[in-house]
């Protein structure tokens, strides 16, 4: 070693001591039984309360992201399949849906939301083999939040004369439907429920990922003995999407989804007269003050990330930490994500499971290597991979700027960008410079701190002291490019209504 | 050093923040051969406790007897492993010399309560003459309580100045200082408690005397774990823990360990760092362990009682 090499090592920075999490009392295997699930080899469409092969005859196969298994083969709808669906949905509004009395409507949605709770294991093991998500988030998170939602919704379906006073609500007639892969269920719940409740009758297109938990609520929806073609659902690919939006017999468009996709239905439906929600993406900023609750803050910030891989749009992929307690805060994130058990989804002690697809899983890796690119500090869990499937480390940024693009694009994995700042005005000026603006986090001890940055933060939905809490009573929606209208809540009744005097 | 602001602004726990972080690591799932290992660590680190007004030197030795070996080797509940002995007993300190006595040539501890146990409502030089007694009658650690009534009410430098005193007592014996968080009520002053203990030397800090209403709880015993590890974090110096009173079952030990796991990792995982203060709950670990070998429950009858 030369001298002038040595002297570069002693300019090094020394990294603090580490905790060792290692195997000295390792938790052995608990993965939950999957024997009592049936998943049949071949799903059908779902239009007028049948299940019916497509007219298109082609299948596509969905797969395990954890194990890369075939678990089924899914009916592919084209044109002509959503015009039937879309036709039987218009026919169930006309003669059955739009004529029944709003209490006889609630009855049926409070008959899906009983059947689910019953089957809520199987549906929890579903969602998981479907989409790679942790057991117990499937279990804990997704189906008891699907159930609620139908639950709330069905107790509107006979009091809207009351949830906008002075006027009346009509329904819009049929509702077309586009959902995504990261939370399968519960968007077809937060879809459904307010649509029926409302009066319309819905065709709905779950993502091709993950359209098993949709296909078997189908079947729920068929022994609850819904009117044929109150529920239409097809499945397929953005072709699919896009012939469901394009229909001209639709009154509704609802979608979640990407921005650029989201954007392209703007484009399309201009001039028809379809009314719209949307509800994008995100690139939520978690701000996090020095005065915060230190480690209920560190766990804020690994459920807001973490949670689900990641894949949520409105995960806290930018944390602004203020100066003052910058390194304290990463020295604990860093040992906290080494604490995250990734692996085996259906294993009941996984906190973190497979990405999605493989395609997302390159989306993912991409914009990690432009971080690294950028000259951005990598920080990842020292965890094994499992071999086979789509698997991506719980990884945090350190050194970002907002021109980076892991600070401006979403990634929607479990990728965090860590951010730094010096003032409350300066932490609120750089959450609100994005294109963004779905969610936002505030960490406190100060009660006032919170109500003051919270109003200036440009975000459809604030947490304070926590993140990622939902509640069906609890409107959520987006501002600018994260989408306009909300779901949940009184306010999730508007966008499936027309107000009348 | 030690100043009360400091230790103020290392003091925010948010409630429902940490309960929420207790009850999800409650949930892990914790079976077959991790039940098993889990249940021998636990017994392991149990300070087998007696801490009565009727205590005797008959009722001490056979509590002795019990700690040496938890199960008799020769009985039918076959159990294909070693069954360790626990950490230490715990008694006041007149059973100081009949506890070491009765444990002489094992390598269990004997650890006795001490300064005005459980109030800690006497004079300081009365709490150090007490303490002093109980290293030289053989103590190999010291229990303290703190003065809860000055910490309460701000006098934060009395109760840091206190423990100093009582470190220098003890000599070579190790201090454990109870917080009795039951007490102190919220998490804040559970954090500020810890920190000034550790701060003041303590060696482990433990959560309850077992004479208030509530004693160790999972959320309570977090907080602590986590003042351990950010202690650490700023000093490099391990602290031990021990919660205390109310842990009574297999299933409630083994989410401990999962805390001391997931919180401090591998280090802290042993009896040197890690203590459950109980006196009922080394059967309910016998007898889980009993049936992760033979697959049955046994009844009560069949574990001893001392």
């Amino acid at each position: 070693m030369t001298t002038l090499e040595k002297k570069v090592t002693r300019l090094e920075v020394v990294e603090p001591k580490q905790l060792n999490f290692g195997k000295k009392w390792d938790y052995a295997p608990a993965p939950e039984a999957t024997d009592f699930v049936k998943i049949k080899p071949r799903y059908e469409l779902f239009i007028g309360g049948k299940f019916v092969k497509p007219k298109s005859g082609n299948y596509f196969k969905s797969i395990n992201p954890a194990t890369e298994e075939v678990l089924t083969e899914v009916a592919e709808a084209n044109e002509a399949d959503v015009d039937a669906a879309v036709r039987a949905a218009r026919n169930a509004y006309e003669k059955y849906w739009s004529k029944l009395a709003p209490a006889e409507r609630a009855k049926y949605i409070f008959r899906i939301a009983r059947q689910l709770q019953e089957k809520g294991r199987e549906f929890a093991i579903l969602e998981t083999m479907d989409g790679g998500k942790p057991i117990k988030e499937a279990r804990d998170g997704d189906i008891p939040l699907s159930v609620a939602h139908f639950f709330y919704y069905a107790g509107w379906a006979d009091k809207l004369e009351y949830a906008f006073p002075g006027r009346k609500c009509r329904p819009l007639g049929v509702a077309g439907q586009v959902i995504p892969w990261n939370f399968p269920l519960l968007m077809a719940a937060w879809k459904l429920a307010p649509a029926l409740a409302c009066g319309n009758t819905v065709v709905l297109k779950p993502a091709e990922t993950t359209p098993l938990t949709a296909l078997h609520l189908a079947q729920i929806i068929q022994e609850a003995d819904l009117p044929p073609g109150v529920v239409n659902i097809v499945t397929g690919f953005g072709k699919t999407g896009a012939a469901l939006v394009k229909h001209p017999d639709i009154n509704k468009i609802a979608f979640t989804g990407s921005t650029e996709v989201g954007k392209g239905i703007m484009k399309s439906i201009a001039g028809t007269g379809k009314k719209m929600t949307l509800e994008l993406g995100g690139k939520a900023a978690n701000i996090i003050f020095e005065d915060a609750p230190m480690d209920q803050a560190i766990e804020g910030i690994i459920n807001g990330i973490y949670f689900n891989q990641g894949h949520v749009c409105c995960a806290g992929s930018r944390l602004f930490v203020q100066e003052s307690v910058k390194d304290i805060v990463i020295r604990k994130l860093y040992d906290r994500i080494q604490t995250l058990r990734v692996g085996n989804p259906l294993d009941k002690n996984t906190d973190v499971g497979a990405i999605n697809s493989r395609e997302q899983l390159g989306k993912i890796k991409e914009l990690v290597e432009s971080g690294v690119q950028e000259g951005c500090k990598l920080h990842q869990s020292a965890c094994e991979l499992p071999k086979k499937g789509f698997w991506f480390p719980p990884t945090f940024f350190t050194g970002v700027a907002q021109s980076n693009r892991i600070a401006q694009e979403e990634i929607f994995g479990p990728v965090l960008s860590v951010l730094t700042f010096r003032t409350p005005e300066e932490a609120v000026e750089k959450a609100n410079n994005t294109a963004y603006g779905l969610s936002a986090g505030v960490w406190t001890d100060k009660g006032s701190k919170i109500f003051k940055i919270s109003s200036k933060l440009k975000a459809g939905v604030i947490w304070a002291n926590t993140y990622n809490k939902f509640d069906p009573t609890s409107p959520f929606g987006g501002y600018k490019e994260s989408g306009f209208g909300r779901e949940g809540g009184l306010h999730g009744l508007l966008p499936y209504v027309k107000l009348v005097r | 050093m030690f100043t009360t602001g400091d230790l103020k602004i290392k003091s925010r726990v948010d409630q429902v923040g940490i309960e929420e972080r207790a009850a999800s690591l409650s949930k892990r799932s914790i079976k077959k051969e991790t039940k098993k290992a889990g249940i021998k660590l636990a017994i392991s680190m149990i300070d087998l406790t007696t801490l009565e007004g009727k205590d005797s030197a008959g009722k001490v030795e056979a509590m002795c007897q019990k700690a040496i070996r938890p199960l008799d080797p020769s009985t039918e509940l076959r159990v294909n492993d070693d069954i360790p002995s626990v950490a230490a007993v715990c008694v006041y300190p007149n059973m100081v010399s009949i506890a070491k006595k009765a444990l002489a040539g094992t390598n269990i501890k004997v650890a006795s309560v001490a300064t005005g146990f459980p109030s800690g409502l006497t004079p300081l030089p009365i709490k150090i003459e007490e303490t002093k007694r109980v290293v030289d009658m053989g103590a190999h650690e010291v229990d303290m309580v703190i003065d809860r009534g000055a910490f309460l009410s701000g006098e934060h430098k009395k109760v840091f100045d206190e423990i100093v005193k009582i470190k220098e007592a003890c000599g070579p014996a190790h201090l454990k200082v109870i917080l009795e968080t039951g007490e102190l009520e919220t998490y804040d002053n559970v954090r500020m408690a810890s920190w000034l203990a550790m701060t003041a030397g303590a060696d482990f800090i433990k959560t309850s005397t077992g004479k208030a209403a509530v004693n160790a709880t999972l959320p309570v015993t977090l907080v602590m774990l986590e003042t351990i590890r950010d202690y650490w974090y700023e000093t490099g110096r391990m602290v031990g823990m021990k919660p205390a009173g109310g842990i009574r079952t297999s299933k409630q030990a083994l989410q401990y360990l999962v805390l001391v796991k997931e919180t401090l990792g591998d280090a802290w995982l042993s009896n040197k760092w890690f203590r459950f203060g109980a006196s009922t709950l080394t059967n309910d670990l016998l007898m889980q362990l009993v049936k992760e070998s033979t697959g049955r429950y046994q009844s009560l009858d069949y574990f001893t009682i001392d």
